[in-house]
């Protein structure tokens, strides 16, 4: 047996260090955080008001909106599905939530009545694409308009003040930093369920090869099902906090511009839209990066028009660099 | 003689008005390799998907471990420990070799959160790979980064360790090179010496079922035509056979063609 002696050094799990070494080199994370921190050094020479507390405390609210509704687009994009309607519960999660109110449920039950609207249009999204067949980027282009026009009769197309207790205001967005905390929680908790647990396996699975998913007895179904439903539960959980934090809800805010970021910031995080790859930290770097660049640039009083041409090109770029790189760190491992 | 572990009676199969097998009865020994050759359209993969559950057959019988079975389901024939190993293989790409071993059987702890228990999945991976003499860089690479006789050799131990009985091998060395062919019939043979699982293999390559396989069956036109033991026979005798069968058949078109 000549090959014993190399076999238990081979198959040595590599110590804490060489994992944590290995992985900032490998990881797509990587090279978008020294992106940010590029970008964050370069604001600042030009801006010195950007490293201010309020203008931080800006960011992040901005940042943490995109990257909770991210959280969710990555686990649908992952599974091989994507969804166009999730900036659109993101504005009526709110709305229910402050009727429910208003016929006299309490604030916590209201905010929960708010979320279980995502669950119910997660659940038809994810029925209509699996059990009817019809690709999920026609099926949630549908519940779109639906949802949108849905919203505007409700609201009658005016925006509502919800006025909540302090603790509950404080707790969901109200203060400067209450929403970034819970875009790291729902993070690192999505990141957790994505490479830790069944769930997250079965979903890089049911996205990597559907027919073997299914072959092996994964239930492919559930497993589509289930990512519709948190996605669209994180975006009305993220229109509540903005409600929350702006103290106003706007039937017209979000949407697909909110919509289109999620998913370019899941895009620059390194998730493929051909399913089967992808992380939750990518998609929040992302998101962060977004907002570093929106803001920069505001401040730096470039409009809005070249904003969007610098976005693009972004997307553009960054996509670029992770094929030509993945392609490189696979040629490098294959020897 | 040792027992049978799978057997079929008279098995036929139509699917409307064409009939894809023809009063079929193989037997499958404990511990055997039985070879199934037989030309595309012959009746192999109805065959094999009646094994397997997915098909019921429209009469005959099955018998398992010396009982009567009827298959309900792909997944009911599982439970029993007849295991498919699809061509596709089922192994996930983007997923490293070990998860891959245990996908859908995963070691899990944390109750209703179902974490995986990597270290355990890990270890048993090594274990079974090594059992079974297949060599692989290591069981932390994702699947993509494997050649294609090394997955089919990881779907097998895959199988093996999900306590098969039966392993059904749906062309396992098909579109395989030289070497890598030569990699899965090794893994095969251990199987054989080991004895406690037993194997069908469908397939194409007549030298190939002639290595590894304790015993061979024809397959045509929807009837086994040739039962013998792989020491009794010889490729040229099937060859042989096969190649008198097609001209006897373009005779009697010749012959049933007006002028």
């Amino acid at each position: 047996m000549p090959e014993s002696k190399s076999e238990p050094e081979r198959n040595k799990r590599p110590g804490l260090l060489g994992r944590i070494g290995r992985s900032l080199l490998h990881s797509r994370e990587a090279s978008i955080v020294i992106a940010g921190l590029i970008l964050v050094i370069y604001f600042q020479s030009t801006a010195s008001a950007f490293l201010s507390p309020g203008n931080i405390a800006n960011l992040a609210a901005y940042a943490a909106t995109t990257a909770i509704i991210a959280a969710g687009e990555v686990l649908v994009v992952i599974c091989g599905e994507i969804d166009l309607s999730v900036g659109q519960v993101y504005a009526l999660a709110p709305f229910v939530m402050f009727y429910a109110h208003e016929a006299g449920a309490p604030y916590l039950l209201a905010i929960v009545l708010g979320l279980a609207v995502g669950i119910v249009v997660g659940l038809v999204n994810g029925i209509i694409t699996v059990l009817l067949r019809i690709p999920s980027f026609i099926t949630t282009l549908g519940t779109l308009f639906i949802i949108n026009g849905f919203t505007l009769t409700i609201s009658g197309g005016f925006p509502v003040q919800p006025q909540a207790n302090p603790v509950i205001v404080t707790i969901f967005g109200g203060t400067p930093f209450s929403q970034i905390i819970w875009a790291i929680g729902v993070t690192l908790l999505f990141q957790f369920i994505l490479v830790k647990t069944r769930w997250g396996l079965h979903t890089i699975a049911t996205g990597g090869n559907l027919i073997g998913a299914s072959e092996v007895g994964i239930k492919i179904a559930r497993i589509k099902i289930g990512n519709f439903i948190l996605c669209s539960v994180l975006g009305g959980l993220a229109g509540i906090l903005d409600a929350f934090r702006i103290s106003s809800v706007d039937p017209l805010a979000g949407g697909t511009d909110i919509m289109f970021m999620a998913i370019a910031s899941s895009v620059i995080g390194g998730t493929l839209l051909t399913g089967g790859s992808g992380t939750i930290i990518g998609a929040f770097l992302g998101a962060v990066v977004l907002g570093i660049l929106k803001d920069g640039f505001t401040l730096s009083g470039v409009s809005a028009y070249t904003f969007d041409m610098i976005l693009g090109g972004a997307i553009l770029l960054t996509m670029l660099v992770n094929v030509h790189l993945s392609r490189l760190r696979a040629a490098g491992g294959a020897k | 003689m040792s027992e049978d572990i799978l057997r079929t009676e008279h098995v036929s199969k139509s699917f409307g008005r064409v009939t894809a097998l023809r009063d079929v009865s193989i037997c499958l020994k404990k511990g055997e390799v039985l070879g199934l050759l037989g030309d595309n359209g012959a009746g192999k993969s109805t065959l094999m998907k009646i094994l397997t559950g997915f098909h019921k057959p429209t009469s005959g019988k099955i018998f398992f471990e010396g009982k009567e079975v009827e298959l309900k389901s792909v997944s009911h024939a599982r439970a029993l420990g007849i295991e498919p190993v699809y061509q596709d293989l089922a192994l996930i790409n983007e997923i490293n070799v070990y998860r891959n071993m245990f996908l859908q059987k995963e070691l899990m702890w944390g109750g209703p959160l179902k974490i995986l228990s990597d270290r355990v999945m890990r270890e048993r991976a090594i274990e079974q790979l090594k059992a079974m003499g297949v060599n692989i860089p290591s069981v932390d690479v994702e699947i993509s980064r494997l050649s294609g006789g090394q997955r089919q050799a990881i779907a097998v131990a895959r199988s093996v360790y999900a306590n098969a009985k039966v392993l059904l091998l749906d062309e396992p060395t098909a579109a395989m090179g030289v070497r890598e062919s030569a990699l899965i019939l090794d893994v095969i043979r251990r199987l054989k010496d080991k004895a406690d699982v037993s194997v069908i293999i469908v397939a194409h390559n007549y030298a190939h079922v002639f290595e590894v396989c304790d015993r061979v069956n024809l397959l045509q036109n929807g009837r086994i035509t040739f039962d013998q033991m792989i020491k009794d026979t010889s490729v040229e005798e099937l060859l042989n056979l096969v190649i008198h069968e097609m001209r006897e058949a373009r005779e009697q078109i010749k012959e049933t063609r007006p002028g």
